[in-house]
């Protein structure tokens, strides 16, 4: 055996020099280029990760100092970007305890992941596609949508533009280049690698930006969607919130890898981990990001670091799965929304009468929505049958015409105008 | 078992046409629609060389390869993708490569794809998209290569369905389906590709979404059919008339959904009798939702049960495939035993 192997070793050193052959087999039909390195190696190694975890770009640090390079913003764009921030987690605040109240069915807050938010869609064009999960709600709002629409959507009341279809916080705006929400995780990684691949097709000055959480990742739609924007060529923004939890699960029990980021890598995707609860990294990563999308006609992947600061939503007590301590320490100081307050505070360009009158506008504001939306009507059930197809199919005619004869004959079940 | 199908499609009185196969008819169909829309994509897998079928060759030559091209191998993903170019603004002919290989996309298809529309109130949708893929038996295809999978997806609203019998029922069909703002699944049945064989007139026509063609008129019993279940109806049918001196009225459903409620219960009115057929399992099948209806609207008219001639609940099986399917005996003694009843 010793001879075999000794004999072996000989011959492929024999063959290297006689040939000239340094580099070994041509990688092109792997689609893998060896050029100026060796192909071949004596060496078996099974690598699992890159030497070390990938580190968090951070700009400012925990105190709201800035220890790195901020991102080239002014006074008015960080005011609205706090601003912003700030309205997303009152509305938050008292939409959660609508629900309690029983005043909506159901509610997911954005708490602790406000700068992943509003420090991304703050480096985009307003028309700038966004896919997104359903813990973006401020970015929505950063781009201008009422809080009524909002508040109408949550009640599905006849102000809402989907005519009450979905359950609440499932937002959709054209005029703001948002796509409707959808309840299943992932099904938008794809599809944003689809709209990404037109900006390049259409050569527009656009990008689209797709937003997931670390669970969604896990999800089969995750892999082609990566790889058909890195083998197509979209220009798609892939951004991870890896907030550490999906609903119960930790990132313990989600992944083996080094988080999203070393995915992306392996899809042959620029990719950069960020500190999400720093609003001026995560800035500045998806400026970049966006230069980068249009200069390659590639995608980029950004995973940016933060922590879910609520229960996944109404419907959870996250008290049952993690301890408050755990909670408490991420929703102090590195909280995105108290970090950067201290920065902008630091400038006096944002005061403690600034936090004081925003919290209270948006109070007033979404107080008054609420009581707009209960009084409000609902879409007329004819409704039903519209929008399933671009014109109703004489089966769907048929259909609600029953259900209109059957409403009629029992007017005391059934509470029509 | 093959032999060329001459698929009996209407005359068309005035202007050129040319005898051709139903992939050649779907390869003119999908480059006259390129041609036609500069904003429409065609990809999936293979289709950048030609496809296994051969129904895209040419394309990527004449549009290039930004338009026409590969996609990995991923169901899932190219159905997602096809959803984000059509909601930026593209129309796009997405090809599944076997009917037998949409399942990956299940999730995309009916809860994004037939959705899109109405959970948006029509702020968004997905209407430039037409998803295509050969189904049905082919002859050697067994259980991965020969399934018709149109109940599956019938099942679920927001999606037409739709199958050509032949090439030129494919172009109309086809042609109706890239013009429809709807999502559209396009099942051809693959062994028609070469094996129908008629004429196509040259000139750019559609034939409608949602109607029904009485292929042959008779008055003793209505099949109804689609795909290359058609042509066994049609071969029942001689036998029919010629061994037993039954006149049966052959109708080709042509879409699945929304189907012809109108042309089929009028001829079973007419004739009081109906056979229902198709490759797939009868069980739930597409038969049992046209058995539940004919019956209801019809119940008064019907001097028979309505049949189920269709494929058995078992998988596709590759050595008894002559008698899995719901052969041209199988429909004749059907008739005999209905017209006996």
């Amino acid at each position: 055996m010793n001879v075999m192997r000794r004999a072996s070793v000989r011959t492929v050193r024999q063959v290297r020099r006689s040939t000239g052959l340094v580099d070994g087999p041509d990688g092109e039909v792997w689609n893998i280029d060896f050029t100026g390195h060796n192909s071949l190696t004596d060496n078996m190694a099974f690598k699992k990760a890159a030497e070390k975890p990938e580190p968090l770009y951070r700009v400012l640090d925990a105190q709201g100092e800035c220890v790195g390079e901020a991102p080239d913003l002014t006074e008015e764009e960080c005011r609205m970007m706090n601003k912003t921030m700030v309205r997303q987690s009152v509305m938050d605040g008292i939409l959660y305890e609508a629900q309690r109240q029983g005043r909506i069915s159901f509610y997911m807050t954005n708490y602790g992941e406000e700068a992943t938010q509003i420090g991304s869609v703050s480096a985009l064009k307003p028309d700038d596609m966004v896919y997104a999960q359903y813990r973006e709600a401020g970015v929505l709002l950063y781009r201008g949508y009422e809080i009524n629409k909002m508040i109408a959507q949550c009640m599905g009341t006849e102000e809402d533009d989907a005519k009450g279809r979905q359950m609440p916080i499932h937002y959709g705006s054209p005029e703001h280049h948002y796509q409707t929400i959808s309840s299943p995780l992932a099904t938008q990684l794809p599809q944003a690698a689809g709209a990404g691949y037109t900006m390049k097709l259409d050569n527009v000055d656009k990008v689209c930006i797709c937003y997931f959480g670390d669970g969604a990742a896990s999800e089969g739609d995750f892999h082609p969607a990566l790889n058909f924007a890195a083998t197509l060529g979209s220009r798609t923004i892939f951004f991870c919130r890896n907030n550490g939890y999906a609903i119960s699960t930790p990132a313990v029990d989600q992944y083996a890898g080094d988080g999203i980021y070393a995915r992306g890598v392996g899809y042959g995707i620029r990719s950069v981990r960020v500190d999400g609860n720093d609003i001026f990294a995560v800035h500045a990563a998806t400026k970049k990001a966006r230069e980068l999308c249009i200069e390659h006609n590639a995608p980029v992947l950004i995973e940016a670091m933060t922590y879910r600061g609520g229960h996944h939503s109404t419907s959870d007590d996250s008290t049952r799965y993690r301890q408050k301590s755990e909670v408490d320490k991420w929703m102090s100081g590195p909280n995105p929304i108290k970090r950067f307050t201290r920065y902008l505070e630091k400038k006096n360009w944002w005061s403690k009468e600034d936090d004081k009158q925003v919290r209270e506008e948006t109070r007033k504001e979404v107080m008054a929505a609420l009581q707009r939306q209960e009084k409000m009507g609902f879409w007329d059930p004819t409704e039903l049958i519209t929008d399933v197809f671009a014109e109703p199919t004489p089966a769907l005619i048929k259909q609600r015409d029953e259900m209109l004869a059957h409403m009629r004959a029992h007017p005391n079940v059934y509470k029509t105008a | 078992m093959h032999r060329t199908l001459r698929a009996a499609g209407r005359r068309w009185l005035s202007s050129a046409a040319t005898e051709m196969n139903m992939c050649t008819a779907i390869n003119l169909t999908m480059k006259d629609a390129m041609r036609r829309n500069d904003k429409m994509v065609i990809f999936g897998e293979d289709v950048g060389f030609g496809g296994v079928f051969r129904c895209s060759v040419g394309l990527r030559d004449e549009f290039g390869r930004d338009r026409v091209f590969n996609t990995p191998v991923n169901e899932q993903g190219l159905i997602a993708f096809a959803v984000g170019l059509c909601v930026a603004g593209h129309d796009v002919i997405a090809e599944i490569q076997f009917a037998d290989y949409i399942f990956p996309a299940f999730d995309q298809i009916v809860n994004e794809v037939a959705k899109y529309r109405y959970r948006a109130a029509s702020n968004w949708d997905v209407g430039g998209l037409v998803i295509r893929a050969p189904c049905s038996a082919v002859g050697h295809g067994s259980m991965y290569h020969s399934q018709s999978v149109e109940s599956y997806f019938a099942h679920c609203p927001g999606l037409k369905i739709v199958i050509p019998r032949g090439p030129y029922q494919a172009k109309g069909l086809l042609n109706a389906s890239v013009a429809d703002r709807n999502p559209i699944l396009f099942f051809e049945p693959k062994t028609l590709y070469r094996n129908a064989e008629g004429s196509v007139p040259d000139e750019h026509y559609t034939i409608p979404i949602g109607q029904a063609d009485v292929v042959r008129v008779g008055s003793d019993i209505t099949m109804v059919g689609w795909g290359t279940q058609v042509d066994r109806m049609l071969g029942a049918a001689s036998i029919l008339q010629e061994e037993h001196g039954v006149s049966v009225e052959v109708i080709d459903l042509q879409t699945i959904v929304p189907w012809d409620v109108v042309t089929v219960t009028e001829s079973v009115r007419k004739t009081g009798r109906c056979i229902v057929t198709h490759e797939a399992p009868v069980t739930n099948g597409f038969g049992a939702e046209l058995t539940s209806t004919i019956q209801e609207r019809c119940f008064l008219s019907l001097e028979a049960p309505i049949q189920r001639v269709c494929g058995y609940d078992t998988h596709f099986p590759l050595a008894w495939e002559e008698f899995y399917l719901p052969s041209v005996p199988r429909l004749v003694e059907s008739a005999v035993k209905t017209m006996n009843y």
